[in-house]
C-alpha cells in the first residue's frame, strides 16, 4: 500500500493539552531485574520528561526490552522503584498503568477487525459507547487508516497492521506510549516512512511521552530527543541525541551510534577557549574538539566515516595518511576502508575523484576539527 | 517435491493407496458391506438389504445413539473446560510443577479402560460415593479418559499463541477475566474446537470402560454392537457401527466448519 501520513486530527490534538498537563514522566529508581541469581538489569536510573521521547538502544540481550517490560508491568523489579507522573506503579498490575503498547509483531487481535481492535481498550475499560465511537474514528484518521475500518488484520499489509497497532495504543489516550521493536517486522522502504510518520505523529501529540525501544541506530536518531544506550544490562550512555552523536562519552557510544572511527592519538595540547585541543596520531598533527584531556593523555580521536574526505578544502584541515584497502560502492554512497597504522578507518563518500586509487595506494584522509571529538582511551565501556 | 522422478511419484502413490487403502478403507468397507449383506459366504456378499438398518433402528439403536452423544458431549464438555482450566493454570506455574501435573493429567490415558472402568466401579460402589449403576459414572469414565487429550490439545495452543496478544491487551486495560473471555480463549478457538472433536471421537467409540460401569437403560452405540456381535449377529452390528461412524462423522465435520469460519480459512 502506498504510505499514508499520519494526519493528526482535531480530538487528538485536543487530547495533546490533556497529556501535556498529565505529568506523564517516567522515573526508574534504581530499578534492577534479575531471573534468579541472573541479572538482566542493573540498578538503573533514568528520567524520561513528559513529552520526550527517548529511545533505548542496545545490541540484542543488552536489557532494553527488560527495562521497557518493567515499565509495562511484565517484569517485576527484583529493587528499585517505577514512577509515571506522580503515581509509583512498582507493584501495580499492567492493566492500572494506564499505558499503551506497540509490539514488533503488531498483535492485532485476528478475530476483531480493525475498528474492533482499536476499541479494545476503551471497551475493556468500560467506556461509553459514544465516546468509543469518536475516539475510534479520530485515532483510525490519525494513523491513516479510518477507510480501513471493516476489515480484519490479515487483510491488511505489515505497515498497515502496524498504523493500526498505533491507533490501538493511542485511543485508550495512555499516560506513556510504548514502542517495542515497532519496525523491526518491516521492510526498509516501509520502515523508512513509518519511522517519517511516527515523528510527523509526535509532532501532533506533543505531550505524549513515548520509550522507543529498538537496535536500529536510524529509528532512533531520526525520532528520539534523548537515547539510552544498553550494554550488558546496563546504561552505558545516556542524553540527548545530538550530544550523544556529536561527543559520544565513551568507545561503545560512538562505535554503536553511527560506527564512528577511532583513531589512537596522544593529547599534544590541551583544548583552548575555543575548545579544540590538538594531539598527535605517528607525525600527523590534528586537531579536534576537545573536552578536558591533558597534554600527554592516550586519547581516541572520533569521526564519523562521513566527515572523512578525499579532497582538501578550507574547513578540512586535518590530513592523514592511510592505504585503501577496500571500496563498496552502494550507489548513492561509496564506503572505502582504509588502513591507518594498523587501525582501519571507513569513509562513506558521496562524491569521489574520477580517478579512484587502486587498493593498496597510499591516499590523503581530510577532516574538519569541528567535526572530530576526543576521549579517554579506556572509557571503553 | 522431494521426489522428483515420474516413476519415483508412481511408486509412492500405489504405496500409499496400499497402505490406505488396506489398513484405513478395507476395515470400513468390510463393515459398511456387512451392514448392507443379505447373506454373506464367499468373498462377497450374495445379495444387498437395508433390512439390518431397519432392524436396528427399530430396537434400542436410536436410544443407544442418543445415549452415545449425550455421554459423548458432555463429557468431552467437561474436559474441555477442565483441560483449558488445568492448561491455563499449569502455565503460570514453574516449570518442574508444570511438567508433573501435565504427566499426572496423561496418565488415564496410559491406563488400560478396562482399568480404568474397574477403579471407578470400586471407587464409587459405597457410599457417600455411590454413583454404581448412574449415568454420571459413564460420564465419569469418559471424562477420566478424555481429559488428557483436551488438556494436550489446549496446551499446544496455548504454546503456539504468542504472549504479545495478552500482554498488549493488559497494557490497555483489559483485566484478567476480560482479557481470557476476548482475547485468550477466542484465539484458542480452533484447539478448543479440535480438543472438542477428538474428545467426542474418542467418547463415541469408547467401549473398555463404558462395559464396565454403564446402568441398564444407558447402552453406549459401542456396547450395543459388542453385545450384538457377542450375540452373533454381525450384520446387525455392522449396521449400527456404521449409524455411529456417520454420526461422530457428521459432528466432526460440523465442528470443522465453525473452525474454519473461527480462523477465517
Amino acid at each position: 500500500m502506498s504510505a499514508v501520513a499520519f494526519t493528526g486530527p482535531s480530538v487528538m490534538d485536543i487530547d495533546a493539552a490533556k497529556i501535556r498537563g498529565a505529568g506523564s514522566n517516567v522515573h526508574f529508581d534504581k530499578v534492577s531485574v534479575a531471573y534468579g541469581a541472573h541479572v538482566v538489569l542493573h540498578p538503573l536510573t533514568l528520567d524520561i520528561a513528559p513529552g520526550e521521547i527517548l529511545a533505548m538502544i542496545g545490541p540484542s540481550g543488552s536489557g532494553k526490552t527488560t527495562a521497557l517490560r518493567a515499565v509495562a508491568g511484565f517484569v517485576r523489579p527484583a529493587s528499585g522503584r517505577i514512577r509515571i507522573g506522580a503515581t509509583d506503579v512498582t507493584d501495580l498490575p499492567p492493566y492500572e498503568r494506564g499505558l499503551g503498547m506497540v509490539v514488533q509483531n503488531y498483535a492485532l487481535f485476528p478475530h476483531m477487525r480493525v475498528e474492533d481492535n482499536v476499541a479494545f481498550g476503551l471497551r475493556a475499560q468500560g467506556a461509553d459507547k459514544a465516546l468509543i465511537g469518536e475516539r475510534v474514528k479520530d485515532a483510525l484518521a490519525t494513523v491513516g487508516m479510518a477507510t480501513f475500518a471493516r476489515r480484519y488484520p490479515r487483510e491488511l499489509s505489515g505497515g498497515q497492521q502496524q498504523r493500526v497497532a498505533i491507533a490501538r495504543a493511542l485511543a485508550v489516550r495512555p499516560r506513556v506510549l510504548l514502542l517495542d521493536e515497532p519496525l523491526s517486522a518491516l521492510d526498509a522502504q516501509i520502515r523508512r516512512n513509518m519511522v517519517e510518520e511516527i515523528a510527523r505523529l509526535h509532532r501532533s501529540l506533543p505531550g505524549l511521552t513515548i520509550l522507543y525501544v529498538t537496535h536500529d541506530q536510524t529509528e532512533a536518531l531520526t525520532l528520539a530527543d534523548k537515547i539510552a544506550i544498553m550494554r550488558d544490562g546496563r546504561v552505558c550512555s545516556h542524553g540527548p541525541t545530538t550530544e550523544l552523536y556529536r561527543r559520544p562519552p565513551n568507545r561503545f557510544t560512538a562505535e554503536f551510534l553511527g560506527r564512528a572511527n577511532l583513531l589512537p592519538v596522544t593529547v599534544a595540547e590541551a583544548a583552548g577557549p575555543k575548545g579544540f585541543a590538538t594531539a598527535r596520531h605517528g607525525d600527523a598533527l590534528l586537531t579536534s574538539a576537545g573536552r578536558d584531556e591533558k597534554a600527554g593523555d592516550k586519547s581516541l580521536l572520533c569521526i564519523r566515516p562521513q566527515h572523512l574526505s578525499l579532497t582538501a578544502d578550507s574547513e578540512h584541515t586535518n590530513r592523514i595518511v592511510g592505504t585503501l584497502r577496500e571500496v563498496h560502492w552502494q550507489g548513492e554512497l561509496t564506503h572505502l576502508v582504509l588502513d591507518v597504522d594498523g587501525t582501519p578507518l571507513r569513509v562513506s563518500a558521496t562524491k569521489l575523484p574520477m580517478a579512484l586509487p587502486e587498493p593498496g595506494t597510499k591516499v590523503p584522509l581530510f577532516f574538519a576539527p569541528a567535526d572530530t571529538s576526543l576521549l579517554p582511551e579506556d572509557a571503553g565501556v | 517435491m522431494l521426489v522428483w522422478s515420474r516413476s519415483g511419484r508412481l511408486l509412492i502413490w500405489v504405496l500409499f493407496a496400499l497402505i490406505f487403502g488396506v489398513l484405513f478403507l478395507a476395515p470400513l468397507a468390510v463393515i459398511l458391506l456387512s451392514s448392507l449383506a443379505d447373506q454373506w459366504n464367499g468373498v462377497l456378499p450374495n445379495g444387498f438389504t437395508t433390512e439390518h438398518y431397519t432392524d436396528v433402528a427399530r430396537g434400542a439403536a436410536w436410544n443407544a445413539v442418543k445415549a452415545s452423544l449425550v455421554t459423548g458431549f458432555l463429557a468431552s464438555a467437561l474436559a474441555l473446560v477442565s483441560g483449558t482450566w488445568a492448561a491455563l493454570s499449569l502455565r503460570l506455574q514453574g516449570h518442574a510443577l508444570k511438567r508433573l501435573l501435565g504427566l499426572l493429567f496423561f496418565i488415564p490415558s496410559a491406563v488400560p479402560s478396562v482399568s480404568v472402568g474397574l477403579g471407578l466401579l470400586v471407587a464409587f460402589s459405597h457410599p457417600p460415593l455411590l454413583l454404581n449403576g448412574t449415568i454420571a459414572i459413564v460420564m465419569i469414565a469418559h471424562f477420566v479418559l478424555i481429559s488428557a487429550f483436551t488438556f494436550g490439545n489446549v496446551s499446544a495452543g496455548l504454546a503456539r499463541l504468542s504472549p504479545d496478544f495478552e500482554q498488549v491487551a493488559s497494557s490497555l486495560g483489559a483485566r484478567p477475566a476480560y482479557r481470557l473471555w476476548h482475547v485468550t480463549l477466542p484465539l484458542l478457538a480452533p484447539y478448543l474446537v479440535a480438543a472438542f472433536g477428538l474428545s467426542f471421537a474418542l467418547s463415541m467409540g469408547e467401549l473398555g470402560a463404558t462395559v464396565m460401569v454403564y446402568p441398564p437403560g444407558w447402552l453406549t452405540l459401542p456396547v450395543s454392537i459388542f453385545s450384538l456381535t457377542d450375540r452373533g449377529d454381525i450384520f446387525a452390528g455392522a449396521a449400527l457401527t456404521m449409524i455411529l461412524v456417520a454420526s461422530t462423522l457428521v459432528l466432526l465435520l460440523g465442528l470443522e466448519r465453525i473452525t474454519a469460519r473461527a480462523t477465517g480459512s
